[in-house]
């Protein structure tokens, strides 16, 4: 099994007659995804890739009982597309779109409180349950199924640790890419949650960089839960010059959180595996899961 | 993208937040007629970067008549200033914005920003003023009070009333001061702003509220709904300093440029700081960083490779890429051959090139007939590209 998704997701893309939607529609398509239908305003009635199209999430839903929506629309427009797949209660809602302003993700924010979705992005690659589904634009050529669950700030490392992990001889239950805005929808907290649950995760990569405070609140969950399966981190922007110009704002709420080495103090701190570098990070987890599986149950 | 002071408090001005009369100057002269144009008293000049702590460090200087003013302008215009928050290099002042000097009673710190972690604007608030980039130690204090904005209907609404009861002193209106946030927190959101900070904010021996300084930040990412304050950014990079950046942003090239010998093209803002680091791990000094979007066609990273040949201080290449579902290797090699004919330097290149058509784009870059050592890993691309540099300087 996956997190997120699962044999039963059933998809809509939002925006699927545009460019970048109809391209990466019929990549999911040929990867197994079940995509049912695509959401165009105004276009309605049409039919795309051999999917009917209509105007509404709330259409598409009722007619074709969708339960996941992948969001391929202009940054200008791309909240009010999350808004709409959210009040039309969707339980996952995958945003690709770089770029939205951070007050409309304030907007889609206040929308999620009490909802029954989970979010996935903006400015994310999206999630891929190798063999299961894929609801996002990630190369798929590495990916193998198998027990690793990867949560990750950065679509660049995660293709560059499926592959270690492959390489390694260790597949992956799902990988999600919590997207790289500073106000967005799952964190790796929730993510890490969500691998901690299912048993068919043996283990957990994260993937942090510079800024903000999800590794730090992944370290604390750590901390709390002292699960068993072994957590490993990489973080990366050790030696990234400092904003200075964005220091004030972003130094503003974090105190001396946000930079590399209070991320990898606090992780190290609550249990979790340090990769050293961005080339073992495979490596590091296949030396995790032969420790962890060497103690007797 | 940051607003200069002067700027700030002319939208602050339009919105009907007191600010200190006042004029921008960019010459010494103009500096002296602005306070002629004034009325008698004391004057500030002050000098216009985008950082903070210019007080100490000689920015904000205080002037007594328009010859003193003149004086003050031309020690700080012209020249870098440097202070805790500008780096070493300092930022070059292009400007002096000179006001009338404020009296005050007693001063605030107000700030409306985005909470990035908790995923909401946050008001602040504190019965005295703030330290340039000592906000953490007031907050460390317990002296900065803080209320959640939410937008409903594009305005800001939150309990305004019970934030300023908390920081206003006995002597000033709370209602006034719970009003004047409101409007703040409404120019943040009329303005996608992610930050807009008064600090201090005075209050004026008759009462009333005086912004005397002003940092407002606003979203690059909203410049599409804000056409004039667009057209600032521009000004902006062409006077204020190096357009490189705003150049390949357009390019969809995330480029800044650093001080070392090795030019870097990586396909990712994460595997970017990856190979920075693995860079420096090796011994190597990063000329710049840079992160070739997604969207990004092969002319585009043909002018990303342009702008690495165009350093002089770079002795050596290091192209990372991982092809994903949206860039694929060949694209990034492409762009780089086109480049490279082009261009009337040829530098050594280590290549590592992983994940979609790698196997497709390394033939395609033998096939240019471009030279190129190629890395295993990042951290073995990295030696080779570290060890290439040394070897050359012995």
């Amino acid at each position: 099994m996956a997190i997120l998704v699962g044999p039963d997701t059933r998809v809509i893309c939002q925006g699927m007659t545009g460019h970048a939607g109809s391209y990466h529609t019929q990549r999911m398509i040929a990867y197994g995804t079940r995509i049912v239908a695509g959401v165009t305003p105004g276009k309605g009635g049409q039919t795309a890739l051999d999917l009917p199209v209509f105007n509404t999430v709330r259409d598409a839903k009722a007619a074709t009982e969708a339960n996941a929506s992948i969001i391929f629309v202009p940054p200008a427009t791309a909240a009010a597309a999350m808004i709409e797949a959210i009040e039309a209660e969707l339980g996952l809602v995958v945003c690709v779109t770089e770029r939205v302003p951070v007050l409309d993700m304030i907007r889609v924010r206040q929308a999620l409180e009490g909802s029954k979705t989970r979010l996935v992005g903006p400015n994310s690659q999206g999630v891929l349950a190798p063999g299961v589904a894929q609801l996002g634009v990630m190369s798929t050529v590495n990916a193998r199924s198998g027990g690793i669950g990867i949560a990750s700030r950065s679509a660049s490392l995660t293709s560059e640790v499926v592959a270690q992990l492959t390489a390694a001889g260790l597949g992956q239950s799902t990988t999600v890419g919590v997207g790289g805005d500073p106000v967005h929808g799952i964190d790796l907290k929730s993510c890490l949650a969500l691998f901690l649950d299912d048993p068919d995760t043996r283990g957990v990569v994260l993937i942090g960089e510079i800024g903000g405070t999800e590794e730090e609140e992944a370290a604390a969950l750590t901390a709390r839960l002292k699960p068993r399966k072994p957590i490993v981190a990489l973080v990366v922007g050790r030696d990234a010059p400092r904003e200075r110009r964005m220091g004030h704002a972003g130094a503003f709420m974090a105190g001396s959180a946000g930079n590399v080495e209070s991320k990898i103090a606090a992780l190290k701190a609550a249990g979790v595996r340090i990769a050293p570098n961005a080339s073992v990070v495979g490596e590091t987890m296949r030396q995790a899961l032969a420790a962890t599986t060497a103690i007797p149950a | 993208m940051h607003m200069h002071e002067f700027l700030a408090k002319e939208l602050l001005s339009r919105r009907g937040v007191a600010i200190p009369a006042g004029r921008v100057a960019a010459t010494a002269e103009d500096a002296q007629k602005v306070v002629q144009s004034m009325t008698p008293g004391r004057y500030v000049v002050k000098a216009q970067i985008h950082a903070g702590d210019r007080f100490a460090n000689g920015g904000i200087r205080f002037a007594d008549n328009a010859g003193d003013a003149r004086i003050a302008a031309a020690a700080m215009l012209g020249k870098p200033l440097v202070t805790r928050q500008t780096g070493l290099a300092g930022e070059m002042v292009r400007w002096v914005y000179v006001e009338e000097a404020v009296t005050a009673i007693t001063n605030l710190y107000i700030a409306i920003a985005v909470d990035r972690a908790a995923g909401e604007i946050v008001a602040l608030g504190a019965n005295v003023p703030v330290d340039d980039g000592r906000v953490g130690a007031v907050m460390d204090r317990g002296q900065l009070q803080r209320t959640a904005i939410r937008i409903e209907d594009d305005k800001a609404v939150a309990d305004f009333a019970g934030l300023a009861a908390r920081i206003a002193p006995a002597t000033v209106s709370a209602a006034e001061l719970a009003a004047l946030i409101e409007r703040l927190a409404n120019m943040l959101i009329e303005f996608d702003a992610i930050l807009i900070e008064i600090n201090p904010l005075a209050v004026a021996p008759g009462g009333g509220f005086i912004a005397v300084d002003a940092k407002m930040t606003v979203d690059d990412n909203a410049l599409f709904r804000h056409r004039d304050l667009a057209s600032l950014r521009q000004v902006d990079a062409n006077v204020d300093g190096d357009p490189t950046e705003l150049q390949a942003d357009r390019r969809h090239i995330n480029y800044v440029a650093l001080d070392g010998n090795i030019g870097v093209v990586v396909n990712g803002a994460g595997l970017a700081l990856a190979t920075l680091d693995a860079l420096v791990e090796a011994g190597g000094r990063p000329a710049n960083f840079m992160d070739v979007r997604t969207t990004a066609t092969s002319l585009d990273i043909a002018y990303a490779f342009n702008l690495v040949l165009a350093n002089k201080a770079v002795r050596a290449v290091l192209l990372n890429v991982h092809g994903g579902g949206m860039q694929r290797c060949d694209t990034i090699v492409e762009g780089m051959a086109i480049a490279m004919r082009r261009g009337n330097r040829s530098l050594p290149v280590v290549a590592r090139l992983a994940g979609n058509n790698a196997d497709f784009a390394r033939d395609r870059l033998k096939s240019f007939g471009i030279k190129f050592v190629e890395g295993t890993s990042i951290g073995d691309a990295a030696r080779r590209a570290a060890a290439m540099v040394s070897k050359e300087v012995v």
